[in-house]
């Protein structure tokens, strides 16, 4: 456990515009968004594409949130939940950033990867 | 055990679970202990929406009761488990697994089952009904493999469920035995039009068809056999003849029934029997049983207020009016239809050309409205619906109420609005909300659609409420003095228009600088591309600029439209729809050679369909190098000018219409503005180019060019509005440049032209006003404003090639040169489409 695996150099996220990287098996969608960096799934799981990366960011009701370009539901940053339905989240995988490069480890921080995959 | 009395209820359908939320809401559970039978392997939900489920609404999504309901509040529910015998010697209740229970109260809400006639053959394979998830899930699967689907009954539910087989892909039909669809609810002249309108859309309806035997099909899954003679080949048979009462339980029990079956009850509810009471659909009152849900719903509250001691409803009957949309056509169908009243007068209004059919049924006197069919155009059905429940008078020649509205008849029925109803009236009958509550609730606050539905629940039931809803809210809201908020969303107090005057006048370029000066927060998907589009409307930078990259939308973000399976489309510019071979042919290369799915829009150009979002610089690329713009399929901004052929070839055209049609699309290519902006130059007046249906549309004239504005298809289509005639091309071209920008300056975020002009207070004459006489003085300005975008236009396709570190953008993986795995195509008529999720899972089980 707790591997880092680079995707990035730092200076390749620019504020507010997300990239996608492929971390071990999953696509995860990285952000940098006041100055902190945030990895969630790429998937979207009510449209089944691969395409968060690709959301616009900001924050809705205090939370720092990531809308799915397809339809546009929300999820917090921080935790993954998605703000119009309780019961859908997004897998949050720990990234931070070291000696210059963006790091992600590949396994995701809430659930385990079985339910993930199912 | 508690010293608790035992109620058990029979069925967790729609008013089984009603009935046990208003007895929680009543405190009845300090009363009794309280255990809910449901045959069904799913708790409650919403039968009324059930056909939502084959447009994507999971059975999740369609459940009725909230997560944990019943745990929380020490219910046993107990699904999956029908109750087949009651002895109401030693009240005793044996259920199917063999268990037992004793009850002091029993509530049963076994509502209905469809009716199927016994005609020779019902039973074999592929014959359904349409009543529970269970059922749609079979006739998905079938649909699979079939070609043609035919439903038994031409009455509401089943052209719903014909709606359903039509757009599972099915050649589909309606079988009904009455001489006219909807034969309970509308008469001869609406069933008429009705079948006019369904088989326009492509459902074929025989009528006076009695189905005599199912055999087997030639090619196909059945045959089915009339009695005259006559046969039907078809795949799946579903039947929608009616529904009958389940009283079978009651029946065994001996419980008094109706001789056409029904549990006879009271008006508290009760059965013959006082200790158990039944409601919805299986109970029967006046010899009426009442297919519907809302009379279902004041059942369970007049059963909870019996058994709990703490009401005293009573149910009366109810009324059966309904309105609803079938295959997209509106009808309604209120109280005496088809006027059996004695002595009662109907009128009738018949637009064969709109296809609208309207009938009002009054009384001998004329003093009372007694019911009304609308098909076409239900707009009216709130009023009518409210005049006959309210008793209110009618206009001295009711005729007007159904006649369309002129300016004579429109003060004529002007005082018929919300405001006109008294307090007491219901709004919604689903849960019985007045005219009154809702003013309280907006009084105590409410003031939107959506906490106006949480307070008072109204709307949420059927739905055929919420135009009355929102009337009495927005008639509210201006007795109140509260300006109607326009707020974009939580990160700026103002409107669109608010913002751009904000912007423009405060010289205001990037979206930190506007959010910084009159916002708060950090902004959202709704508000970041709204003020990304009022900065290019006034200052026209590149979008990609770094710092407006972040607030564009993925479309505009990736320069082409995404679709469901995260690929974006390519709609190169064809500027009036002129497109010479050579570009034909490399559009043809350009697709041939990445694989693109290629279709003619409705727009007069191609789209090809299919790239990811790594592919797209190079197809860009080979375009630009063809002469190829972008065509801004995906930004909010002008789309097309649609052209016909015009005089330089027809023989009916008066002026050039391609080339004027050229020379705007030219002029406005890329200028953002609130939504999209659709154009259209016809040659004449046979108008080939549908200009009436565009936001600008010019037709030529022996004397010039006639300009419409305000036109729009899509959701709600609205002719556009003769503008100026006569016009040349100079003064044409003004008068456009000053439209676009004075709408640019003015609307609501995502307002096409057509809804704006319908809100702009003065209306057409006052944009006549504003635009021909200059009455702000505004035109100097908006004329420069217009100009500078023009030549502030670039190809963002051509800018974006030219930029190195843009084109690093252009990769799924910033990691990897992998394609994105779950981008899967399966062929389909020579071409690529996206695999279904199905197809998907097979792939993957083959690799
Ligand atoms: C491709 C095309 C359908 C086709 O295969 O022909 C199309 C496709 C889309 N239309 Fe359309 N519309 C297309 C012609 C039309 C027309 C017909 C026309 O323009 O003559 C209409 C009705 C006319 C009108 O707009 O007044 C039309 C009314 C809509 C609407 C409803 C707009 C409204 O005001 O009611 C939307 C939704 C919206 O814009 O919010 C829409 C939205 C869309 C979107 C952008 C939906 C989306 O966000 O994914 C579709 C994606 C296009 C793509 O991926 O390239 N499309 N759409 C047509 C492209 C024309 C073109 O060359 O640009
Ligand atoms: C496709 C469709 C569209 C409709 N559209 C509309 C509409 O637009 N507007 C409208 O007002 N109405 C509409 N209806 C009718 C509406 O759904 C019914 O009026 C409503 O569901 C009646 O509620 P209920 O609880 O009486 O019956 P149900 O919802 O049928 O519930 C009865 C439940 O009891 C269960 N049950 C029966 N016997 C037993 C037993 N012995 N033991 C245990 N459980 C048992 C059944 O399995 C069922 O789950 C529509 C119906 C359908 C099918
Ligand atoms: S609109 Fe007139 S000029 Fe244009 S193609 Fe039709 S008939 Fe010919
Ligand atoms: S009348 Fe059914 S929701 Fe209001």
């Amino acid at each position: 456990m707790s591997q880092w695996t680079t995707i990035c150099q730092d200076e390749q996220l620019s504020a507010n515009l997300g990239i996608c990287a492929l971390v071990g098996a999953y696509q995860v969608a990285v952000f940098r968004v006041k100055d902190q960096v945030f990895a969630l799934d790429n998937f979207d799981p009510f449209s089944g594409v691969n395409v968060i990366s690709r959301g616009i960011v900001g924050d809705l009701r205090g939370h720092l949130v990531v809308a799915s370009p397809i339809y546009k539901q929300h999820f917090d940053l921080t935790t993954g939940q998605c703000l119009e339905d309780d019961t859908v989240s997004l897998n949050v995988f720990p990234v931070r950033v070291h000696e210059g490069a963006i790091q992600v480890q590949p396994a995701p921080l809430v659930r385990p990867v079985a339910e993930q995959v199912a | 055990m508690s010293g608790k009395q035992t109620l058990v209820v029979v069925g967790n359908g729609m008013v089984g679970h009603s009935f046990m939320e208003k007895l929680v809401a009543a405190g009845g559970l300090e009363q009794y202990q309280v255990v809910v039978f449901g045959e069904e392997p799913r708790p409650a939900y919403d039968r009324v929406h059930l056909s939502e489920f084959f447009s994507g609404r999971s059975a999740e999504d369609l459940s009725m009761v909230p997560e944990g309901f019943y745990q929380k509040h020490g219910i046993d529910l107990i699904l999956d488990e029908a109750v087949i015998a009651i002895n109401r010697d030693t009240r005793e209740l044996t259920t199917n697994k063999e268990s037992s229970i004793h009850y002091h109260k029993l509530v049963l809400a076994t509502g209905s089952y469809p009716f199927v006639p016994p005609v020779p053959g019902h039973e074999r394979d592929n014959c359904f009904v349409y009543r529970t998830i269970e059922d749609l899930q079979a006739i998905a699967k079938a649909a699979g493999s079939s070609k043609v689907g035919t439903v038994v009954g031409g009455g509401l539910l089943g052209l719903e469920a014909a709606k359903a087989l039509k757009d599972l892909g099915l050649e589909t039909h309606v079988v009904e035995f009455a001489s006219r669809l909807m034969a309970v609810q509308v008469d001869d002249g609406g069933g008429a039009m009705l079948r006019q309108k369904i088989e326009a859309l492509g459902v074929q309806i025989h009528t006076g068809k009695n189905t005599r035997l199912i055999t087997d099909g030639e090619g196909t899954v059945h045959q089915m056999q009339f009695a005259d003679g006559e046969v039907l080949n078809t795949d799946i048979v579903l039947f929608s003849a009616g529904i009958r009462p389940r009283d079978e339980l009651a029946k065994q029990a001996g419980l008094v029934m109706g001789e056409r079956g029904g549990i006879v009850i009271n008006n508290d509810c009760l059965t013959s029997d006082a200790s158990i009471y039944a409601i919805g659909e299986c109970a029967l009152w006046d010899n009426r049983i009442f297919g519907l849900v809302a009379p279902g719903y004041q059942m369970a509250q007049v059963a909870v207020d019996h058994i709990t001691g703490k009401g005293s409803s009573q149910f009366t009957g109810a009324d059966m009016s309904t309105k609803l949309k079938l295959m997209g056509v509106d009808v309604a169908s209120i109280g005496d239809a088809h006027g059996n009243t004695k002595g009662s007068l109907s009128y009738q209004f018949i637009d064969e050309e709109k296809q609208v059919y309207k009938k009002l049924v009054v009384s001998k006197t004329k003093k009372r409205v007694l019911g009304a069919v609308l098909v076409g155009d239900a707009d009216d059905y709130g009023t009518l619906l409210q005049m006959m429940l309210n008793g209110i008078v009618p206009p001295a020649n009711p005729a007007e109420l159904i006649l369309p509205q002129s300016d004579a008849s429109a003060s004529a029925s002007a005082g018929l609005g919300v405001a006109a109803l008294p307090e007491t009236v219901q709004i919604c009958s689903c849960f019985n909300v007045s005219k009154g509550d809702l003013v309280d609730a907006v009084a105590a606050g409410c003031q939107d659609i959506a906490a106006l539905k949480g307070s008072t629940n109204a709307g949420t039931g059927c739905g055929g409420c919420a135009q009355l809803v929102k009337q009495v809210l927005d008639h509210e809201l201006t007795q109140l003095g509260v300006e109607v908020k326009k707020d974009i969303c939580e990160h700026f107090p103002h409107s669109r228009q608010e913002l751009y005057h904000l912007v423009r006048v405060g010289e205001l370029t990037t979206f930190s600088q506007v959010i910084d000066k009159h916002g708060r927060g950090m902004g959202c998907d709704i508000c970041k591309p709204t003020i990304g589009s009022i900065l290019a409307s006034c200052w026209n930078d590149y979008i990609l600029k770094s710092d407006h990259a972040p607030l564009q939308d993925t479309n505009d973000y990736f320069l082409g439209n995404i679709q469901k399976d995260g690929t974006y489309s390519i709609v190169p510019r064809v500027p009036g729809g002129e497109i010479t071979p050579q570009k034909l042919i490399v559009i043809g290369e350009v697709a041939r050679d990445f694989n693109l799915y290629t279709k003619i829009t409705g727009g007069q150009r191609i789209d090809l369909f299919g790239a990811r979002v790594n592919e797209l610089p190079a197809i860009w690329q080979r375009l630009v190098d063809a002469g190829f713009e972008t065509g801004h399929a995906y930004g909010k901004s002008l789309r097309t000018v649609k052209s016909c052929v015009g005089s330089t070839w027809c023989r009916y055209g008066v002026l050039d219409s391609t080339s004027m049609a050229i020379a705007i699309e030219h002029r406005y290519r890329g200028v953002r503005s609130p939504h999209k902006v659709k154009m259209a130059v016809s040659g004449c007046t046979r108008e080939c180019a549908e200009a009436q249906s565009k936001d600008v549309g010019v037709i030529a004239t022996e004397k010039g060019w006639n300009l419409y504005v305000g036109g729009n298809g899509g959701m709600k289509p609205r002719h556009a509005d003769l503008f100026a005639t006569e016009l040349d091309d100079e003064i044409l071209v003004k008068y456009i440049d000053r439209f676009m920008m004075f709408y640019i300056r003015t609307a609501d975020r995502l307002q096409r032209t057509s809804v704006w002009l319908d809100n702009l207070e003065g209306g057409l004459d006052y944009l006549k006003s504003v635009i021909i006489d200059d009455s702000l003085g505004i035109n100097q300005a908006l004329e420069d404003e217009m100009t500078h975008l023009v030549g502030t236009y670039q190809c963002e396709w051509k800018t974006t090639l030219e930029s190195p570190e843009k084109l690093k953008r252009f990769s799924h993986f910033i990691n990897s040169d992998q394609p994105d795995s779950n981008v899967v195509f399966v062929d389909e008529r020579h071409q690529i489409r996206p695999a279904t999720k199905q197809e998907k899972i097979q792939l993957k089980e083959v690799i």
